[in-house]
């Protein structure tokens, strides 16, 4: 056998690829660790000096041959470091994969300085950071380039240039700027892609003269400095006008990261589905769709240390084909013990997943780890399991007996559903309240999973989309114009409806355009505008699980407005005959309709005669008010600036405000400030590692104490909304946001402490109210 | 647009109040002592022990302001029941005391409790007046992006300035540095602006002159504009000018936006101690009143 080939090949030494290596060492199993880096585990490396490692789920336990507990991520690092060469563990740093294909009966792994390896088989454990992308010019390796800052305040009185036009490259260079010489560089001639804050922040830096800018401009070479020069290097670039010269001490090139779905597609690895969420195909035992291809850790969907070591672990066990219980199987079996089936864990599964036809296409690893993360129930015969107008988001699946739903207000009518059915996608796809109250009926065993279990079933399985889509079509229509009929007979009107995505500020229809469909909006909102004396005027905004476009079908005639997505948005569109025919079946529906026609030519009447009002809607969606469930604004009319709010704030939350009362914009005395918005579609759930971040029954959207501190949620916000801080001095840096004081009995205490009444909450229900009163 | 602290709950504690200080009223004028009306009656005392208890009320005020976590009442209802009530103190403590005034702890007990009132009336003033007027001149901006903006310009200035050469970089460097914000609390609550500037030779010796509004610098700026021949030097210190304008605005804002939030302060600095010193001036009142009765 030639020396460079082996067993087991594992690309990546984060927690994942450091535990396989250290199982195989132990078990005297020809392998090689290949990492990228210098030194082990990159992004644990590129963690804050002195961060908090934290060892979630505390529940898990650990399976490795390398210790791992919370502390330090000095602590952490080191011990890792002892623990694999007391294993004899096989590494080869400085050692990046750059492509993957088979030779033969094994895979042949070529690297980034021209060698390669081969190997029986590959364990994938390259996690989510992706490789930085590197300047690829003459010069790209003198000492001057870094494609990181860790502490800007590191540098003074230097000449820096910042490569990049990425929300990175902007906040590096702004904070660089302090105290030093800046200039950036942009490929084009405008930031595109960029959080608003950071865009007003650079365009105003440059404009004032704090920062330099190079637009339409690409690096062409970085040079040493002629001897004598003031200083040492030359960044050349290639301008719209010719090269241009820049004398600089230090280049900072922030030109963004490969993800690592890419090269790991270009392994044959296949996806099923082009959605940034969805993630590789696995096995049970972390095969890909490649056989001898493995994945694990966070690039596998799990996105802790702890899961990552596990896995390492237990791929090595399955390569060399033994049989191995997961570690979270004494979970399973805690879980399940008040099922009272006297099934196995496995067996337990299978029939769950056998049962219920949504899942019956998720692959077992997938669903078990869906599993991990739900919850399962026995409530008493009668028991309520949420309740209309509740904020929950979880989705329930019922395993065994029946459960009743209770739709519309004043009629209610009852929907029985039966063992594979589900309920709760409603508010788990738009964000609202719950729609209908839903009670147990005896023998009834649930399964109750968080949003972004089922988020993430949602984005990976075709079938699951489709299967919940329909699903909440028909309830959503049964919910808004025919509470009584029953799933079969809306089936046909279902099939026929569409689901239509709009990104934000797209038109959805125009004034004018001919009515041919009614939109149901399912998550976001829209603005309604008309041209009033040549000026778009937004007359109204319309919040999800309301309806737009019926003014038009109701008359048969032209638009008589503009609608537009607020945010990114969702909606529901039922063609003019499909609508008929449910006016048809229901003559209440009619007059219902009617009415809201009726109140929605008065408002924008009302609003026709005060165009000040529409500005003053326009300004609160583009802050964000047409996601938000519940916001705190700021009547500046009242506001003595005393700023009790804040201390009122950090004295209920350890000693942290979070809110920022002076920050944020005004219109109209009403401002703004820098605080949480509840949004119905949180963007700062999308990237939390341990799920940290829920929404509770009244709508509050706050952090769990197992938030690991990764930040994630700090960057994931537009809003700014989110800080690290520290509850004790010395504790661990955990994210920090609103919770609307859910814990406090008297409710959020920045309005109650608000000496002038200054201070408001508002939600979508009465922000139009808010700015009748504006006017006034 | 928001109901304003008198208003709240449509003023039910101005009625409340109202009743108070009408019973008591009322109670003075049927009231027919042996003696002329004086703090010594029954009905002395019990307006007495009313009024002493308003006292604590609004007092406590203070500590339930402060106490974020209750949830006895909003702190703004509070402020409301605070004004109010304060405001019928002063009719309760009067008929209490029966008129009688003299140099005594218990006039001194009186006197500080109409400061404080007075006071109070001057800082509901303020808090009604001044919101609409801060928010005017701060323009949506905060007091740190104010001061950014500032930096910006003196930058600007700064490069202007060097590209005319000659005396300009003397000229808005000293500018820069002599312009005054803050200083003592009086230059403060009275917007009284010390900048200085230093020009050069025949404007002034190279002496530090007042130049309060920037005036002094938009002079000699106007000055050296009108002796110059050159086109392109026209042209720059014409942008200059230009500069120095949005700069002077941008430092009147700054000068005006410190000058509202001193005097929405200001006023607890009397209300706040003069609360302290009734209180002692009272506890004196009610001893000496047992002890020497
Ligand atoms: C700021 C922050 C804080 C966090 N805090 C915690 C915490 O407290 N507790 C916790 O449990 N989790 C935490 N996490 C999550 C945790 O870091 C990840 O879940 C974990 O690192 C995933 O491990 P992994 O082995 O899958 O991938 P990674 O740790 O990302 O390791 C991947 C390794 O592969 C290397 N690599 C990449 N591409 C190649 C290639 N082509 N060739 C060779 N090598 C390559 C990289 O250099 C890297 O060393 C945090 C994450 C962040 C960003
Ligand atoms: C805010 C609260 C109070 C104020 C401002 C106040 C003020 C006064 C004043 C100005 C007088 C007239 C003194 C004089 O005759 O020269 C007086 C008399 C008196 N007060 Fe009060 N008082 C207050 C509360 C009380 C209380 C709580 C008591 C009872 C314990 C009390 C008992 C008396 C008595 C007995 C007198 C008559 C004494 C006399 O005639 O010499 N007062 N008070
Ligand atoms: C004897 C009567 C009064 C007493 C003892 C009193 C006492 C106090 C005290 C202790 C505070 C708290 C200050 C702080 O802790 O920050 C306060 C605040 C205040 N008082 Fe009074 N007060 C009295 C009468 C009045 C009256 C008559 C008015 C108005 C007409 C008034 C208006 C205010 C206002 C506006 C505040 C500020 C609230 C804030 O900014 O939080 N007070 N008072
Ligand atoms: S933290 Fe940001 S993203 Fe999350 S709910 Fe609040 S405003 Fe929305
Ligand atoms: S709450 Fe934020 S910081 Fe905490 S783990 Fe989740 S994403 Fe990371």
């Amino acid at each position: 056998m030639n020396a460079g080939h082996h067993r087991i090949a594992i690309v990546g030494a984060g927690p994942g690829g450091l535990s396989a290596a250290a199982h195989a060492a132990r078990l005297g199993v020809d392998h090689v660790l290949l990492e990228a880096s210098a030194a082990h585990a990159h992004t644990i490396q590129r963690y804050q000096k002195g961060k908090h490692v934290m060892a979630e789920p505390p529940v898990l336990p650990l399976r490795a041959d390398l210790p791992f507990e919370a502390g330090t991520r000095e602590t952490v690092l080191e011990r890792w470091r002892a623990g694999l060469d007391a294993t004899g563990a096989n590494v080869r740093y400085g050692a990046q994969v750059t492509a993957i294909a088979k030779d033969g009966a094994a895979f042949r792994l070529s690297l980034r300085d021209g060698g390669s390896v081969t190997a029986d088989h590959v364990v994938f454990a390259i996690g989510m950071q992706g490789n930085l992308r590197q300047l690829e010019v003459p010069g790209a390796d003198l000492p001057c380039v870094q494609y990181q800052l860790d502490d800007p305040d590191e540098y003074r009185g230097e000449v820096i240039v910042v490569v990049g036009a990425g929300d990175a490259a902007i906040e590096n260079a702004v904070a660089l700027a302090a105290n030093n010489e800046v200039a950036i560089v942009n490929r084009i001639d405008e930031f595109a892609r960029v959080k608003d804050g950071n865009l007003k922040l650079i365009l105003k830096s440059i404009e004032s003269g704090r920062i330099g800018c190079w637009y339409r401009s690409g690096v062409a070479a970085v040079e040493r400095a002629e001897a004598g020069a003031a200083r040492p290097y030359v960044l050349v670039l290639n301008t719209a006008e010719g090269e241009a010269r820049i004398a600089c001490d230090r280049i900072i090139a922030r030109i963004g990261a490969i993800p690592p779905r890419r090269f790991v597609e270009s392994c044959g690895i296949a996806f099923p589905s082009a959605d940034p969420m969805a993630l590789p195909a696995l096995s049970g035992r972390y095969e890909s769709s490649v056989p001898g291809l493995y994945v694990i850790g966070a690039l596998g969907g799990y996105p802790l240390i702890k899961q990552a070591m596990n896995q390492g672990y237990e791929v090595v066990e399955y390569i060399l084909g033994r049989d191995l219980r997961p570690a979270d199987h004494p979970l399973f079996e805690e879980k399940f013990a008040k099922l009272r089936f006297g099934l196995t864990v496995d067996d337990t599964l299978a029939l769950i997943q056998e049962r219920i036809p949504l899942y019956r296409e998720v692959n077992p690893l997938q669903f078990r780890e869906f599993m991990l993360g739900s919850a399962v129930h026995r409530p008493e015969a009668g028991a309520v399991i949420f309740r209309r107008n509740d904020y929950t988001d979880s989705f329930f699946t019922i395993v065994d007996g029946t459960v009743e739903i209770e739709i519309g207000e004043e009629n209610p009518y009852r929907l029985k559903l039966g063992p594979g059915q589900f309920f709760g996608e409603m508010s788990l796809l738009s964000g609202r309240r719950r729609s209908a109250t839903a009670y147990a009926s005896a023998g009834c065993v649930l399964v109750e999973s968080p949003r972004r279990e089922v988020l993430k079933l949602i984005n990976s399985i075709e079938a699951v989309r489709h299967h919940i889509d329909r699903h909440f079509v028909i309830r959503a229509i049964q919910t808004a114009f025919a509470p009584n009929a029953s799933d079969e007979e809306l089936e046909a009107v279902a099939a026929r409806a569409r689901v239509n995505d709009w990104k934000p500020g797209t038109v959805i229809f125009a004034e004018g355009d001919e009515a041919d469909t009614l939109h149901l909006i399912r998550s976001g909102s829209v603005a309604v505008s008309r041209n009033i004396g040549g000026r778009e005027i937004v007359t109204s905004y319309v919040a999800a699980g309301n309806y737009v476009g019926e003014m038009g079908l109701m008359g048969r005639t032209r638009r008589a407005a503009t609608v537009r997505a607020n945010v990114a948005t969702e909606t529901v569109s039922l063609s003019a005959a499909d609508f008929d025919a449910l006016l048809a079946r229901n003559p209440e529906l009619r007059q219902k309709v009617q009415a809201l026609v009726r109140k929605r030519l008065a408002e924008n009447a009302r609003i026709s005669a005060q165009p000040q009002t529409g500005d003053i809607v326009s300004f609160l969606m583009q802050q964000g008010l047409g996601e938000a469930t519940d916001v705190l604004l700021i009547d500046e009319s009242l506001c003595i600036g005393c700023d009790n709010c804040e201390k009122a704030c950090a004295g209920t939350h350890d000693g942290t405000s979070r809110l920022d009362r002076e920050a944020g914009p005004t219109y109209a005395r009403l401002h703004v400030p820098t605080s949480c918005r509840h949004c119905e579609d949180p963007h700062c759930m999308t990237d939390c590692p341990p799920d940290a971040i829920r929404r509770a029954p009244n709508g509050e959207v706050y952090i769990r104490d197992n938030c690991i501190g990764c930040g994630n949620c700090e960057r994931n916000c537009p809003y700014g909304v989110i800080q690290m801080a520290a509850a004790e001095k010395s504790g661990p840096k955990k994210a920090v946001k609103c919770d609307m004081c859910k814990d406090l009995s008297g409710g959020p205490a920045c309005v109650r402490a608000c000496p002038t009444g200054a201070a408001i909450r508002v939600g979508p229900e009465s922000l139009m109210d808010l700015v009748a009163r504006v006017e006034r | 647009m928001q109901e304003s602290l008198l208003a709240y709950r449509r003023m039910r504690y101005l009625w409340a109040a109202g009743a108070l200080a009408a019973a008591a009223i009322l109670a003075y004028a049927l009231h027919r002592p042996p003696e002329p009306p004086n703090g010594g009656t029954w009905l002395g005392y019990t307006l007495g022990g009313i009024a002493a208890a308003l006292v604590l009320l609004l007092g406590a005020f203070s500590i339930r302001k402060r106490a974020y976590a209750s949830t006895l009442g909003s702190v703004r209802g509070w402020l409301s029941a605070h004004v109010y009530l304060g405001l019928a103190l002063l009719v309760v403590m009067t008929l209490h005391a029966g008129f009688q005034f003299g140099w005594n702890v218990h006039t001194l007990a009186y006197a500080l409790a109409c400061v404080v009132v007075a006071s109070g009336i001057v800082g509901v003033w303020f808090y009604l007046r001044y919101p609409e007027q801060m928010s005017r001149n701060r323009a949506g901006e905060t007091r740190e992006q104010m001061l950014a903006e500032l930096a910006d310009l003196d930058r600007l200035c700064a490069k202007q300035a060097a590209a005319l050469g000659g005396e300009f970089p003397d000229v808005i460097v000293s500018a820069r540095d002599r312009a005054a914000l803050g200083g003592s609390a009086w230059a403060i609550l009275a917007g009284r602006d010390r900048s200085r500037v230093v020009l050069p030779g025949a404007h002034g010796g190279g002496h530090a002159q007042p130049n309060a509004g920037q005036s002094r610098l938009v002079d000699w700026l106007g000055h050296e504009l009108a002796g110059s021949t050159d086109g392109e030097r026209t042209r720059l210190i014409h942008e200059l000018m230009a500069l120095v304008n949005t700069r002077r605005g941008l430092l009147e804002r700054l000068r005006r936006d410190a000058q509202i939030r001193g005097w929405l302060d200001a006023w607890l600095y009397v209300h706040v101690p003069a609360t302290c010193a009734l209180l002692a001036a009272l506890a004196a009142h009610v001893l000496v009143v047992f002890l020497y009765w």
